[in-house]
Order: C-alpha cells, then structure tokens, then sequence
C-alpha cells in the first residue's frame, strides 16, 4: 500500500487502442492494492491485475492530457489519457512499484481469499494426484519403478520427488548419470505407452563436451531401451537447432555421441531457443498492434516475426516423437539444454497426441502438473512473476497452449476442453493468483509453502468447467485411433486471434457460432430434465384421473372439445430458457467500431483538401 | 459440328484415377460431348466421376514408357490424375478433352443440351424480374420510374431492356446522358434505403475528356436524388491517378465545379489481370504442400488476394456508411462499370439490407446486380487459375465478391439464410454449370442467344426444397440491422472452403460441422416437444380445473338433490351445455 499515493483519478480518457481518430471512453481510474480499475460513464468495468502487467509508458504530454500506455501480460493493451500530469506520475510510479514484485510473499496468491475452509483447500491441492497418473499410465510395473533417488532434492533440485526410471537402472547409475547432465537432470519417465510397451523420457543435455563420456549415462539409456521389450533401439531426440547444440560442446554440454551409445537413433529437430522465441513474440505483437495495418504489412510481419514457424516446428518435433512410439514402438529421450523448455513442449505435446485422456479437462490440468509444474519449467522466471531478469522471460508455455488451440482447430470433436480453457489458463500462468504456478520447481514450492498459503487453480476451473466444455466433443472421438495425426502444412497453422487480441472485442466475429452451441447443448440438458418433469407430471396427473388422459389421447383424434379451443391462456408457446442474449444480440454493430469508418468525424468538419481515410488507403479529393 | 468427330476415343479400360487423400481407383474412362466420365468397377464401393469438359481450366500429359498421365486442372481448383495405358489412347483422350473443352461457340455448351431430371416448380428465368423489384420500391416512394428506353438495347448494349431511373428525367434526357458515360451506362438506381429514403446509383465513368466536356443532363440526373440542401458522395473505385490517366483515353470523372453538391473518393479496387495473376498466385500458393512457414506466408502475402478483399470491402463499407450514417445518397462507378462498381454496390447492400442475406434475396441481388446490370459473366469466367491463356479480360471478379461475402457470413454467422455452400456453389456454377443462367456476357446477349427458351435456369433447380435444404444456414435468425463488419487484416481469413478444398482432409471438420447441425436439430425438437407436453398439461390441468368445478357444483347439487349418482349429473350438465359429454365420460 505503499506505493500507492492517488486512489482515483477523475475525468481520464481511454483510448480505442485501432482507432485513428482518438475515439475514447471517459471514465475514472482507481488504483488498489491489487487491481487497477477503471469505469466508464456507461458503468463498465475494465480490471487489470496488477500482476498482468507486462510494462507501463509514460508518453509525451499532449493537449488533452497526459497519455499512459500499459501493455499486460495477457496481451491486452490500455491508453489512458490523464488529464494533469501530477496524477499521471503518480499513478505511473505505482503501477512500476506494484507490477514488480521483488518477494513471493508478496503476490497476489499469498493475499488472495476466495472463502475456502482449510479443508476445502486441502482438497484442492489434491485434486491433482501424480502417482494416481503414472499408475493410470501403468507404472510401476515389471519394468519401471519408482525410484526414491531424489526424495529429498539431492540428485536434481528442479526435479520432482518421485521419480519413475528403469528398474536396470540402480542408484548408482542414476546418480552417475545425473552427474553427466546439465543441472543433474538425468533421464527419467514422462509417459508410459501401455500398448506399445514404449516410453517417453526426458532429461537435460549431457556434459558430453568434445569427447567425454559418462558408462553410467550410457548403462542409464541403455535401461530405457532394454525396458521396452518391443523395440530395442531407442530414439534421442535433441529438440535444438544443430548448430546451437555443437556451440554447446565448447562449453563442456552437447549432445550424446551415436558411437558411445548403444542402439541410440540420434535426431535434432531445431526448435529455436527461449530468446528467439522472445523476440519473435516481441516482433508479433509489434505487427499486430499497429494502427492502420494493411494485409500484407501483416502478412509479411508475421512471417518476419516467425511466430508460426516456431508454433509449427514445436507440433512437428511433437509429431515425430508420436511417430516413433505409435508406429515403431520405440522409447523416445527428449533433451534439449536444461530439458525444462522445449522438453517440455515436445513431452506434453508428444502425450497429448498419443493419450485421449490429456484432452480432456481433467487430463490436460494433470498433463499440465506433470510436464510442466513438476519438472521444473521455469514458470516464475518465465513469466516474470518477480522483478528478476527480463533474459529469462519466454513465452515457452504461450507456445504450447497455441499448439493445443491449432490442434482443436485441426481436431473439433477431440477435445473435451474449448478455446476459452486454454485462455484462461494463461491468463492464471500470469495472474499469480493461485500457488500452482508459482516458483521455478516444486522445491521451492515447497519451501513456500504454497499448498497451505494458497490456492490451487484446479478446482475452481473445474467448478466452472460448464464454460471451458466444448459442445462438440466426442468422447469415442476415433476410437480406433486414440492418436491424432495432425497435418502439419503451413497453412494449417493460423495466427490466433482471440489470445492476441482478446480483448480488442472490434476485431471478433460479431456473433459467435462455439457459443451459441454451447448455450444451446446446455439448454438441451435442461431440456431434456423438462421433459422428464412434464412427463413425471403428466403420469402423476393420469394416476390421479387416468381415465381422464385416455379420453386425452383418443381426443387427439377428434376436434377438440368447446371448451378447450380457446387455449388455456395461463401457458402460450414461449422460448423456454431465453437463449443467453449477449450471445444473440450483434456487438458492436456500428461504424465507430471499425476502421473504414473514421473519416466521417473528419467529414463534419470544414472541409479538408485531402482527407485520409482509416489505414491512409483511401484519399478524398475535394 | 458433330461432337463424335472431336473424340478420337470415346473409351478407354484399366484408367487409375489419383486424387489428393483417396486412394487410387481403377476403372474405365468415357468421354461424351459436354462430359468426362470415370467409373470403377470394383464391386464393393463403386463409383462414378463426372466431370463438365467446361470444367477443365487446363489439361498436362506425360508419359512414362507406354503409360500415359494426364492432370486434369479444373476450374473448381480440383486437380486429378488420369493414368491410361497406351501411348495412342492417351493422346488422343488428351487432345479430345483439350478440344472439348475449348469450344469457342456457346451454342455447344452443355447447357443447350441439358435435359432436367426434376421437376420445375418455378420456372427460374420469370423470378426476379424488374417489374417485381420496381413493385417494391414504388409502395415506398414515388421518385423513380421505370424506364423501358433501351427496349432494344438500343442505347446500352450492356443493360436490361428496362431501368430504374429518377422520375423527374424523360428518356430523352437519358439518351443524352448515356452519350456522356463509357459504354452508354447512364446512371441507374441499385439501391433504395428505406430507413432513411438514401440511394445508391451506378453508372459508368464520365466521358470528360482532357478538355473537362460536361453534360448538364448527367449533372440534372444525379441531383435529382438529392434532398434540398444535401450532399452526396461519389464513389470512384479507381485512384485518382488512374481516374485522371483515363482521361487521356476520353475517359474520366466528375469535376467538382459541375457537380459541387457531390464529394468525391477514390478508393483503388484492382481489375483484370491484376486480379487474375493474383489468383493464379494464390491457388499456386495454396497448391503446394511443401512450403514452409516462410514461404507460405509470402506466398500468401505476394498473391495479394487478401488485400483485394479488404479494398473491396472497404469500399462497399464506406458506401454503405455514407448512405446509413451520413443520410446521404451515393453513386458508385469506375471505368466500364461492370466490375468494382458492382461489386461495392452489391456488397452494401448485403451489409445494408436484411432482405438480400436470405437465400432468395441473394439470388435477386445476384441476378439484378450481376447478370442483369452486365456483369460480363462469360468473358471473366471463361478461364479459372490453371489458365495460361492471358486474355486480358479474364478476372475473378465474381469470386472476389463471394470471398468478400463469406467474409461478412464469418463475422455474422447468424444474420444468413444460406450457408457457405451456397456461396461454392455459386463460384462452381459460374465457371461451369449445366445450366444457362450464367452464360453470355449481358442481358442483350442472353436473349439473343434464347436462353430462357433454351437452357434451364440455376434458379429453377436451386430453389426446390430439395436442393435448399443443402444451403440453408441452421444457424439464421433474420436481423434486420445494419451489418458492419471488421476489414482488420486480423479479422480476413483465407477461404479455406474454396482455395483448401482440395488440398487437405476435411473429414473431422465435416464431422464437427455435422455435430453442430445435429445439436441444433436436436434443440428444436427438444423445444417443440416441451411445448407439446407444456400443452398437454395444460390441458389435463383445464381438465382437472373443470372437474374440480364439477366436484364443487356436484357437492352443491348432490346436497340439494340428496343424491350420489354421477351419471344422471353429468347429463344434467350436458344438457345445461357447459361441456360435452365427451370430456367427462369414463
């Protein structure tokens, strides 16, 4: 609360972020200790955590006020306009104290209060059980075991407790080969194929250097592929570009030597790392927010930003890894440097291709736990949860969601969860509101105590899961084939509007096709309860003068009685729920909220010799 | 011409069709005059290709050995592959196609030889006639008359024999009008707002020359639409630069001293083989798998298709804002106007009027502002993307506005009777159809060639409850306002429908989109049925009311009366006439 000075400015303009004729909301502007707030004259509310906030720019004083840009974490980007700049200063310091948070202690989870008993948040924290998953993928068994190596964080701090590796694999071995990698993150199991016997591991890369080598590391591949008793040869895949990995070995990591291990099939598939991925995410918004875009200045900024080559080239390293184990039956190690990054991408992208069950609401939050949250990504360095380096910001997770959003795109009826699932969970990445994705591992998670001090995620999402159900989903989606195959050609990959400009409502289809049949798919549950209703009530009243409803039905057949043609006025034909209106009604159907039409406030005006039209397409000679 | 003399060899055993994401099938292959046709003999799955030779935008051969290959590109963007043992019969299936399919007299198109296998509930070419359309308008103003000065087509070869014009101008006022515009296309309405008595005009560019020639009956024409004391807008679809170089060719546009009640913009809407380049572009673009993102996306960008539709949208979007918003009447041309003229004046109206996103408004706004406003059908549509031919009057004029249409049905999913099928089959029909509607290049050629007499109508066959139940939108609700939709680059998408059609599965698509319909189908019978038993309630509980009542005037009774029988009290009550003895009996 100390950095708060001005609680509420009065009279400040927000500005359409498209419009080029400086179209503005006036309202006023409150500051909290979490939120900042702003209401309009029509009494709408715009929330911005403060957490969301990515960065906060003071402009150049202008005429009308002092402008103030604030561009949030979930993509969305607010201009206010202060009109003295004594409050603009002021609001602006806060924001910067109150956005950079040096302690965890501090975030909004810690303080967050949603009214749960101790018991329900327990419960919650348990909604999510590990060893329940691996067990549904069956292990342990003959082949793997759960191995107590790093029960205490001593082999490998950003690993989980448990930890499922070869049963071959003794400590010794483990230890030795956690030695040989990066981080001691040495391989261990992500995902068990039932059927086909193979498994998925992961780990970092190995302090292989020029020449070293580690038997122990050796013994440890070997496990793995002996513990697939379908194929003996193993795939290691290096998710790095070629030339990235080679630069590795000057500073003693690398990449494993084909020569130095046994039935190892060596391949890297180059996905660029968590700086190009940076800037290639800094270049996209750049292209997407500019005002007066032409289609091919947006076409060609996205392909300069190479966003969807990036998006493209994770699903395709996630495909390869598929191909492996469904149509070779072989085990798969995926690494790339530290294995919490790309790794992760490819292992989750990888099972949720293979295993129906990560496409549905339940499995993708225990996918999420497992792949994510308990190896160790980074989530706090990544999203910048505390005011630390701005080099380890990466939208490593960003990328995923979007793959899974192409894969609903490619795959409508896969998937148990919908669109609105998937922007929700990033807006919870980023929100540190709720302790599942606080922190960089589960030790300091732990160390935290984010189980007793705050809430998980989980639960609530699953209490409002009505809303994140996709009305299309088919459970038996091709049952013969759990696995999707996606189509990985370049134009199957498109730039994701509604998680880029989510909150640019102008730029959406004005009426919503997925809502519509979500309302209508939940109306005909309730429906079809009516009808059980009625139908009970009907019976129960035939029970009470059955002989009634006989004559009823043999009535059907004959003119209705005197008495009954005027109809029974107390119950006409009436829509029975009201389709949720804000689903029907047209939003934004107006010319103000587009941009052919902001020549026409210039139009009024005395006439101007050249007037340019929205994007300077359009000029007017007069 | 006999048909027989151009096929060398009308059949031809062991031919192995390939096409994307089907298996290869074996099957023989017969050519007809107006038809390739390939059937497979396999028993368990047997089917037939047919394929309109008018289809066919370009055919390849290539041999290997004896084994001959022929891709066949098709105006519908499709590419199959025919393999046809024998090097002679390959050649001469090639050369045949090649002929058949570039019949240069319209007579022997398909469409003269078209026999229907349905019946014809409503004869297509007597639906949307302009008397109808002038009905219509004259039960809202009596400003417009409908003028029958080019009968003969006598004055504008490229206009119907009768037009929609302000009634303060005689015919004689338009004949010297039409001198004054390319091509003699006067001023005509093509649209009335009845929210706010506005209109939309189109015409032709002004013939004004380098030395500035007015024509003060052009310049009486337009004012005539406007209110005392307002301005109008006009809407010149070329940029300025060009519209000033067109005045070097006897061309030109309305100076500002003549028309000074009138503002004008210029807004650049491409033509001709810009647009048709810029096809071929992207269907190429489209047509290869192996493009990375990088290429692809330049690829994209290059064709600049997108950025037609943007213009164009744009364009119309404007027309209609000035028109909506401004109150303020509008005329819209370019050069010829037969092309960027049509295509904004059509376009605002979709976004204008609620009538012309329903299925049979459409078929009238393609049929007043297309066919008969002479869009020149036969020479944009003769070639599709495959061509090499670079006539110069080729463009994909008509699919740009479809594009531009199912790009506003993106954005407003609700707000259409017809479904994005209807929009391919349009764009299908217009390259290649069995039917007569979309051939000649005007009014005045189609009736020189009999087409009503001699061809069946699209119309005739698309309106039957048959085939419209394919293009009927589950989703619509009629909405009467103003649709304005986003030209953000964000907010364009490339038709997959047409230009991915071919080249990708869409079997789990078809499969969501079938989905969806049966959620919707099952709404409505969830509803009606709860309504029914809503009723049937009712009605039990009307029954019940009256018993009750019964039981009350009983009670009332049997005390008076002393007595317990039922029976005789209810023909007591029957004769009193209060009910029938049918609803109390049992």
């Amino acid at each position: 609360m100390e950095h708060i000075r001005t609680t509420k400015v009065e009279q400040v303009k927000l500005l359409d972020r498209f419009s080029t004729s400086n179209k503005s909301l006036m309202g006023t502007l409150y500051l909290t200790a979490t939120h900042l707030l702003f209401i309009d004259s029509s009494q709408r509310e715009t929330w911005i955590l403060h957490h969301h906030i990515a960065a906060v720019e003071k402009l150049p004083l202008t005429t009308s006020g002092c402008p103030l840009v604030i561009q949030c974490k979930n993509f969305r980007i607010v201009h206010f306009v202060v009109p003295r700049e004594r409050d603009c200063h002021d609001i602006y310091n806060s924001l910067l104290q109150l956005s950079r948070t040096a302690k965890y202690e501090e975030l909004y989870a810690f303080s967050y209060n949603p009214k749960q008993n101790e018991s329900e948040q327990v419960k919650g924290w348990q909604l999510i059980d590990l060893a329940e998953e691996y067990k549904r993928m069956g292990v342990p068994n003959a082949n793997w075991q759960l191995s107590d190596a790093n029960r205490d964080y001593k082999i490998c701090e950003t690993y989980p407790r448990e930890l499922y590796v070869p049963r071959t694999a003794s400590k010794p071995i483990i230890v030795g080969s956690s030695k040989f990698r990066s981080k001691g993150r040495f391989p261990v199991l992500s995902y068990y194929h039932k059927n086909k016997e193979a498994a998925i591991c992961r780990c970092s890369q190995p302090l292989s250097g020029f020449s070293a080598r580690c038997l122990e590391d050796e013994h440890m591949l070997q496990a793995i592929s002996k513990a697939n008793p379908s194929n003996r040869y193993m795939y290691v895949m290096d998710t790095r570009p070629k030339l990235n990995a080679m630069a590795n070995r000057a500073a003693g990591k690398g990449y494993e030597n084909e020569d130095n291990y046994s039935n190892i099939r060596f391949q890297f598939v180059g996905i660029e790392n968590i700086h190009v991925m940076r800037s290639s995410l800094q270049k996209l918004l750049e292209v997407s927010g500019t005002k007066g875009l032409s289609v091919n200045d947006f076409l060609s900024g996205l392909e300069n930003s190479g966003w969807l080559r990036h998006i493209k080239a994770v699903l395709d390293a996630a495909v390869f890894l598929v191909k492996a184990i469904a149509v070779e039956s072989a085990s798969v190690l995926v690494h790339c440097s530290d294995g919490w990054d790309r790794t992760s991408q490819v292992c989750s992208l990888g099972a949720l291709l293979l295993d129906s069950y990560y496409r549905t609401i339940k499995g993708f939050m225990v996918l999420i736990e497992k792949d994510w949250i308990s190896f160790g990504h980074k989530f706090s360095d990544r999203c910048c949860q505390l005011d630390g380096d701005p080099k380890e910001v990466s939208p490593v997770f960003t990328q995923f969601l979007e793959s899974v959003w192409n894969l609903t795109e490619q795959f409508p009826q896969a998937f148990e969860y919908n669109e609105a699932f998937l922007l929700q969970i990033h807006e919870h990445v980023h929100s540190c509101q709720f302790g599942n994705f606080l922190g960089n591992c589960q030790k300091e998670r732990e160390e935290l105590k984010l189980k007793e001090k705050t809430y998980s995620l989980w639960p609530f999402l699953l209490d409002e899961q009505k809303k994140y159900r996709n009305p299309l989903y088919n459970a038996n989606f091709s049952p013969e084939l759990t696995l999707l195959e996606p189509n990985t050609v370049s134009f199957n990959f498109k730039f994701w509007r509604n998680m880029y400009h989510q909150f640019d409502r102008s730029m959406h289809p004005r009426q919503c096709v997925f809502n519509l049949i979500m309302n209508m798919s939940e109306q005909n549950k309730q429906l079809e309860e009516d009808i059980k209703e009625l139908e009970a009530k009907i019976k129960q009243r035939n029970g009470q003068s059955s002989a009634v409803l006989v004559k009823e039905h043999q009535q059907s057949a004959h003119p209705a009685p005197v008495a009954l043609k005027t109809p029974p006025s107390f119950q006409k034909e009436q829509p029975l729920i009201p389709v949720n209106d804000a689903v029907r009604t047209i939003e934004g159907s107006n010319t103000a909220d587009n941009r052919y039409s902001e020549f026409v406030a210039e139009f009024s005006k005395a006439e101007p010799a050249v007037v340019s039209l929205e994007y300077g397409v359009a000029r007017m000679t007069c | 011409m006999e048909f027989a003399e151009l096929i060398k060899t009308p059949r031809a055993d062991n031919v192995v069709l390939h096409r994307p994401f089907y298996l290869a099938v074996e099957g023989t292959l017969c050519l007809t005059g107006h038809h390739l046709i390939f059937s497979s003999r396999r028993q368990d799955n047997a089917e037939e290709l047919w394929l309109l030779h008018s289809n066919i935008d370009s055919i390849e051969k290539r041999f290997v050995g004896s084994l001959g290959t022929i891709i066949i590109k098709c105006k519908d963007l499709r590419i199959i592959q025919l393999d046809i043992p024998g090097m002679e019969e390959c050649l001469n299936i090639a050369s045949s196609i090649e002929a058949l399919s570039t019949l240069d007299s319209v007579t022997l198109m398909y469409p003269f030889f078209y026999r229907p296998m349905f019946e014809i509930v409503e004869d297509g070419w007597r639906c949307f006639l302009p008397d109808e359309e002038f009905e219509l308008l004259s039960s809202v103003t009596d400003e417009w008359r409908l003028s029958c000065i080019n009968k003969e087509f006598s004055v504008c070869p490229s206009y119907p024999p009768v037009v929609i014009v302000p009634k303060s101008i005689d015919d004689e006022a338009l004949r010297k009008v039409a001198m004054f515009r390319h091509g003699s296309r006067f001023p005509v309405l093509s649209y009335y707002h009845k929210k706010n008595g506005m209109v939309m005009m189109r015409s032709s560019q002004p013939l004004t020359g380098t030395n500035g020639r007015r024509c003060k009956e052009d310049e009486k024409l337009i004012n005539a639409t406007l209110r005392p004391g307002k301005r109008g807008y006009i809407i010149d679809t070329r940029s300025l630069n060009v519209a000033q170089q067109a005045r070097a060719k006897g061309g030109g546009f309305e100076q500002e001293v003549h028309y000074p009640q009138w503002r004008r913009i210029h807004k650049c809407i491409e033509r001709f083989n810009i647009l048709q380049e810029s096809l071929i572009k992207l269907v190429e673009a489209c047509n290869d798998q192996s493009h990375n993102m990088d290429r692809w996306l330049s690829k994209l960008e290059a064709s600049n298709w997108l950025t037609h539709v943007k213009e164009i949208l744009t364009a119309a979007c404007l027309a209609a804002q000035c028109i909506d918003r401004e109150g303020a009447s509008v005329l819209v041309h370019g050069t010829e106007g037969t092309d960027s003229t049509l295509q904004v004046t059509s376009l605002a109206q979709i976004i204008l009027d609620p009538r012309c996103r329903t299925i049979r408004g459409f078929e009238s706004l393609v049929v007043r502002e297309w066919l008969q406003a002479g869009h020149p059908f036969q020479q944009r549509c003769a070639q599709s993307a495959y061509s090499n031919s670079k006539q110069k009057w080729e463009a994909p004029v008509f699919l740009l506005f479809l594009d531009c249409v199912w790009q506003i049905l993106r954005q407003f999913p609700c707000s259409f009777e017809f479904n994005e099928q209807f929009l391919i089959m349009l764009f299908e029909h217009a390259y290649a159809s069995q039917f007569g509607t979309f051939l000649g290049n005007n009014e005045n050629e189609r009736s020189k060639l009999k087409l009503p007499q001699k061809t069946m109508s699209l119309w005739s066959w698309v309106n039957r409850s048959e085939e419209l139940s394919k293009f009927q939108n589950p989703l619509f609700e009629a909405n009467s306002l103003v649709i304005w939709p986003s030209v953000a680059p964000q907010s364009l998408q490339l038709w997959e429908g047409v230009f991915l059609r071919w080249n990708r599965p869409s079997k789990f698509l078809d499969e969501a989109h079938e989905e969806m319909i049966n959620i919707i189908k099952y709404n409505k019978e969830l509803q009606a049925k709860v309504n029914a038993l809503r009723r049937q309630l009712a009605q039990l509980q009307t029954v019940d009311r009256m018993q009750e009542n019964l039981r009350h005037t009983q009670l009332g009774i049997v005390s008076s009366l002393g007595s317990s029988s039922v029976s005789k009290l209810h023909t007591v009550l029957a004769e009193a006439g209060t009910l029938t003895s049918t609803q109390l009996c049992g």
